[in-house]
């Protein structure tokens, strides 16, 4: 029994590590913003999730302890880690980071541009009221 | 086992690192943004791996306060990048 736990728990463990190392050579090496969030957010996100697990699975097989803390924080992240990266990467397009050059095609372009067209056209309107 | 956590610990804080390269030299603001959320769920990973290897679970508390902290950050960070301004008065706009 305790050889299967401590299986488990290295498996999750060393997944987790290699997806977080994986993450970061991602941040450094992408091109340009929007690559490097997906790189920063999804994979960290899996790394951590599987890390935390196989430290819930340590405390829980072998040492006796289940600990429902843990298991709050991994639903936690497994919330908001997407929603803050999918906010930043909205954040960034907006405030006008340029993708970078390999990319191939942008269709949210048009849509942010008549969207601040309607806001400005809109609050002229509502000075001359 | 322990040798094993204890290697796993070290790539962590060595990614740690790399995402410090990143705060640091990152062309737009954005950039390091994204790579301080990524900073901050990685020391939550740094931090099990320690409750491992000093075999308590006195940590858990510093997990979530984490979490929540990096995430509000990350959220407050965005509208002012985006807005100029955080707490919004005016609803209508």
């Amino acid at each position: 029994m305790i050889v299967i736990a401590n299986i488990l728990v290295v498996l999750l463990i060393s997944i987790g590590v290699i997806f977080t190392v994986v993450a970061v050579i991602g941040v450094l090496r992408l091109p340009d913003v929007y690559t490097r969030s997906h790189a920063a957010t999804k994979s960290t996100t899996f790394g951590v999730l599987c890390t935390l697990s196989g430290v819930f699975l340590y405390f829980w097989l072998i040492e006796g302890d289940f600990n429902i803390k843990l298991l709050l924080g991994i639903v936690f992240l497994f919330i908001t880690a997407p929603i803050g990266g999918h906010i930043m990467g909205r954040a960034a397009y907006i405030s006008g980071v340029k993708p970078s050059e390999l990319t191939v095609k942008d269709e949210l372009e048009e849509v942010v541009k008549q969207a601040k067209k309607d806001r400005t056209s809109q609050k002229m309107k509502s000075d001359e009221d | 086992m322990m040798t094993f956590i204890w290697i796993g610990l070290m790539l962590v804080v060595l990614s740690i690192l790399g995402l410090l390269l990143r705060i640091f030299w990152g062309p737009s603001i954005p950039d390091r943004v994204i790579a301080l959320d990524a900073f901050g769920v990685t020391l939550i990973s740094a931090i099990a791996l320690l409750s491992v290897l000093f075999g308590t679970g006195f940590f858990m508390e510093v997990i979530l306060l984490i979490a929540v902290m990096s995430f509000i950050g990350t959220v407050a960070f965005s509208k002012f990048i985006e807005k100029g301004e955080i707490i919004e008065r005016d609803r209508n706009s």
